[in-house]
C-alpha cells in the first residue's frame, strides 16, 4: 500500500505549492539541479576566459592565476554536468544523448559543444604541463629505492608525456604557441558553451521569462562574472594556507628552500587579486547592464505576458530579484570594488557577494520562470526540500546542490597533484 | 581491340554514366506514402456540449495507465466562471478527474471561491488534451528523439528511450505533458494511438456522453467531423505559438489560454 502511495508522488508535487489557476500537469519540473547546471557551467566558461587573459593577450601580471583558474576549470568540468545528470529521471539514459543526438535539440548540441570544450581545455592544459611531465617521469625514473607510489607515479608521468618526451628549448616554444592557440580557440567555445546554456532557456518559447534573444548574451556575461569571481575567492583562500604552511614551515616548506616565503605569497596574492578584480569589474558592468536592459524592454514593450510578469518580478520576487541578486549580489559588491581604498580583504568579500549575486540570477530565471503558469491565472511556489526523506529529494534538495557545489574542490585537490596549479617555472625562479 | 585499352574504356564509361546516375534518387513506395499520408488525425471538441462531468477524464487515466490518484493527467476539463463584475474565475480540481459537483471555485492551498449565482455572467467547460501540433516544439527539444511525430500526425513518446529531462514539458506551450509517476518518463495523450490504429474511437470520445469530443481523419473530406472543421468557425488554442495545433474548439472563448 505503502508502495503504491509512493508511486502516486507524481515527479515536482513534493515541493511545489499551487496557487489560483494552475493547469493540472504543471509544477516545477526543473530545480536546483537546474539552478546549478548554468551556475556551474559557467564557473568553467568564466575560470577559463580568465586563464585566457594571460594565454591569449598575455597579460603576464596574471601568470600565476591564470595557471592556477586553468586547473581549477578543468576540475570544474565535469561538475558541468552533474547537475543535468543528478535531474534527469532515467539517468543511466544520460549517455543516449551522445549516442542519438536530436540536432534540433538545444540540449543535444550543448552536448557537443562541451565535449568539445573539455577537449581543448585537456590540450591546452597537456601543453602547459608537458615539460613538466617529462622532466618529473625522468627524476623518477633516475631515482633509487623506489616505493610502489613513486612506481605509481614514473608510470602515470610517463603516460601523460604521450611519448613526446623532447623538452628542448624549441619544442617548449612550441607547446607555448599551440597553448596560445589553443586559449585563443577555447575562448569563443567556452562563450558558445555557456550561450548554448542561455539558448537552452532562451528558446523556450512556451515561457514568457525566458523567451528572449539576450538570454545567451546574459548568461556567457554573468558566467565571465561568476567564474572570474570564484577564481579569486579561491585564489585567494589557497594562497591563505599556503602562507599558514610557510610559516609554519609545514609539506614542501619544511624541504624546499626554493619554496616562496609567506611575504612572497602575500605579494603575489595582492598583485594579482588587484588586477583581476579589475577584469571582474567589466563583465559586471556588462552583466548588469543587458539584465536591466532586458527587464526595461519587457516593462516598455508591455506584451501580454507582462501581466503576469509584472506580478512575478515587482511583487512576488521583488526580495529574490532586486534585494538579493541586484543588491546584495551586484550593487554592493561593485561599490566595495569601486571605491576607494579597495584591499584584497573587501575583493574577496566582494568576490563572495557577487557569486551569490550570479547564484541568485540563476535561481529566478529558472525558478522564477515556473513561479507562473501557462494560464497567465495562476501561481507555483518552490520549497526547496531540505531534509532528504527519498533519493528525488536528495537529488532535488539542498544536500543534492551542496555535493555538486563541493565537487570541483574535492576534484581541484587530486588533480592539483598533476597539473600543480602554483608550480613556478625555474626561468621565473631564476629572476 | 586489345585488352587493355578494352579495360581502359570500360573504366570511363562507368565513371562518366556514374555521375548522371546519382542524380537519380530511387523511389521507396513508402517515402512517398508518407510524405502523402492518406491519414492525418484531428481532434474537434464542442465547449456548448461540455458538462464537466468528467467522464473523459476516467476514461483515459483508466484505459492509459495513469495511476487514478496521481494528480497528473493526459486530459482534463477547465471550468470558466465570468461574474457581472466583470472578475474572471477559473479551476480544473484534479483535472475535474471526479466531474464538477460543487459550485464554489478552487482557489488552490485550501482555498475556496463562493459565487452568489445570481452574480454569474457567462460560466463554460473547456475540455484540453495534447494538441499534436503539426510543428510541435516537444519533439523539437527532445535531445535524444524520444518523443517523435508519426507519419498520420501523433505525437508520441518512446518510454524505452526518454532520459527524462522534461525538456519537453517545458516546451509544451499547452501543460499537456508530465512525469509518468511509475515509468519515470514524459508522458501525454497519444489520441489513444493503439486504438485508433484499430478502427476504434479514443477512449475520451468514447465515455463523452453529451458527444462534446470528436476525432476524424481531416484527410477523408467525407467525415462528418472533418465537414465541420473544415466549414465551420473553430479555433485553437495558443495560436501564437505557432505550433499549428491539431485539436480544434467550437465555441473557443478569447479568454480561454
Amino acid at each position: 500500500m505503502l508502495e503504491q502511495a509512493a508511486h502516486l508522488v507524481v515527479h515536482g508535487e513534493a515541493w511545489t505549492v499551487k496557487e489560483l489557476f494552475v493547469l493540472p500537469n504543471e509544477y516545477i519540473y526543473w530545480s536546483i539541479q537546474i539552478v546549478m547546471y548554468p551556475f556551474m557551467t559557467g564557473l568553467v566558461a568564466g575560470a577559463f576566459v580568465l586563464s585566457s587573459l594571460y594565454h591569449v593577450f598575455h597579460v603576464e601580471k596574471l601568470k600565476e592565476i591564470a595557471k592556477f583558474s586553468l586547473v581549477f576549470s578543468f576540475s570544474l568540468l565535469p561538475v558541468a554536468m552533474m547537475p543535468l545528470l543528478l535531474h534527469l529521471q532515467q539517468p543511466f539514459r544520460g549517455i543516449n544523448v551522445m549516442m542519438t543526438p536530436h540536432f534540433t535539440s538545444a540540449i543535444a548540441a550543448f552536448g557537443i559543444v562541451f565535449t568539445t570544450y573539455a577537449c581543448i581545455v585537456a590540450t591546452e592544459l597537456w601543453f602547459v604541463y608537458r615539460a613538466y611531465f617529462v622532466t618529473t617521469a625522468l627524476e623518477l625514473k633516475a631515482k633509487a629505492n623506489k616505493g610502489a607510489i613513486d612506481t605509481f607515479r614514473q608510470l602515470l608521468f610517463s603516460v601523460l608525456t604521450l611519448g613526446a618526451w623532447d623538452i628542448s628549448k624549441e619544442a617548449q616554444q612550441k607547446d607555448h604557441k599551440a597553448c596560445t592557440k589553443m586559449a585563443a580557440i577555447g575562448i569563443p567555445v567556452a562563450c558558445f558553451l555557456h550561450g548554448y546554456a542561455g539558448f537552452i532557456f532562451g528558446s523556450v518559447k512556451a515561457n514568457a521569462l525566458w523567451m528572449t534573444p539576450l538570454m545567451p548574451v546574459i548568461f556567457i556575461c554573468s558566467a565571465v562574472v561568476s567564474g572570474i569571481a570564484l577564481c579569486i575567492l579561491y585564489y585567494v583562500v589557497v594562497q591563505e594556507a599556503r602562507k599558514f604552511m610557510a610559516r609554519r614551515k609545514l609539506a614542501r616548506w619544511a624541504k624546499d628552500p626554493s619554496a616562496p616565503t609567506a611575504e612572497q605569497l602575500e605579494g603575489a596574492k595582492k598583485e594579482e587579486v588587484e588586477i583581476t578584480s579589475n577584469y571582474l569589474m567589466y563583465f559586471m558592468i556588462a552583466a548588469i547592464t543587458l539584465e536591466i536592459l532586458d527587464l526595461i524592454f519587457r516593462g516598455y514593450t508591455q506584451v501580454k505576458s507582462w501581466d503576469i510578469l509584472r506580478e512575478v518580478i515587482m511583487e512576488r520576487d521583488f526580495i529574490k530579484i532586486f534585494v538579493l541578486q541586484y543588491g546584495l549580489g551586484n550593487a554592493l559588491p561593485f561599490l566595495m570594488m569601486v571605491l576607494p581604498g579597495r584591499n584584497v580583504r573587501r575583493t574577496t568579500i566582494a568576490c563572495a557577494l557577487v557569486l551569490f549575486g550570479v547564484f541568485m540570477m540563476r535561481w529566478n530565471v529558472v525558478i522564477g520562470g515556473q513561479a507562473f503558469s501557462l494560464s497567465f491565472a495562476g501561481f507555483m511556489h518552490y520549497h526547496l526540500p531540505i531534509i532528504p526523506h527519498d533519493m528525488e529529494t536528495f537529488k532535488e534538495g539542498l544536500f543534492g546542490a551542496l555535493t555538486v557545489m563541493t565537487t570541483p574542490f574535492v576534484l581541484f585537490y587530486f588533480l592539483n597533484m598533476i597539473f600543480p596549479a602554483f608550480m613556478v617555472d625555474k626561468e621565473d625562479a631564476q629572476h | 581491340m586489345k585488352r587493355r585499352d578494352f579495360l581502359k574504356k570500360t573504366i570511363m564509361v562507368v565513371a562518366g554514366a556514374s555521375v548522371p546516375l546519382s542524380a537519380l534518387d530511387l523511389v521507396d513506395p513508402k517515402e512517398v506514402l508518407a510524405a502523402n499520408p492518406d491519414i492525418h488525425w484531428a481532434f474537434l471538441i464542442d465547449t456548448h456540449k461540455c458538462v464537466g462531468c468528467g467522464f473523459c477524464v476516467k476514461a483515459c487515466k483508466t484505459e492509459n495507465d495513469i495511476p487514478f490518484d496521481a494528480k497528473v493527467t493526459r486530459t482534463w476539463v477547465e471550468r470558466y466562471v465570468y461574474t457581472k463584475d466583470d472578475r474572471r474565475y477559473v479551476d480544473s480540481p484534479d483535472g475535474a478527474l471526479y466531474g464538477y459537483t460543487e459550485s464554489r471555485i478552487d482557489l488552490g492551498q485550501g482555498n475556496f471561491k463562493e459565487i452568489d449565482p445570481a452574480n454569474v455572467g457567462k460560466a463554460f467547460f473547456v475540455p484540453k488534451l495534447c494538441n499534436h501540433c503539426e510543428t510541435p516544439p516537444c519533439t523539437q527539444v527532445c535531445p535524444v528523439g524520444a518523443t517523435y511525430k508519426t507519419d498520420d500526425g501523433v505525437v508520441l513518446v518512446d518510454r524505452s528511450w526518454c532520459i527524462g529531462c522534461g525538456y519537453c514539458i517545458m516546451a509544451c506551450p499547452y501543460g499537456a505533458r508530465f512525469f509518468h509517476p511509475v515509468e519515470k518518463v514524459a508522458d501525454k495523450c497519444t489520441f489513444c494511438y493503439h486504438r485508433i490504429t484499430k478502427g476504434l474511437e479514443t477512449a475520451c470520445v468514447n465515455a463523452c456522453p453529451f458527444g462534446a469530443r470528436e476525432m476524424c481523419n481531416i484527410r477523408d473530406i467525407n467525415e462528418p467531423t472533418t465537414k465541420i472543421i473544415m466549414n465551420q468557425r473553430v479555433g485553437v488554442l495558443k495560436d501564437e505559438f505557432g505550433t499549428r495545433p491539431q485539436a480544434f474548439y467550437i465555441g473557443l472563448a478569447q479568454e480561454v489560454r
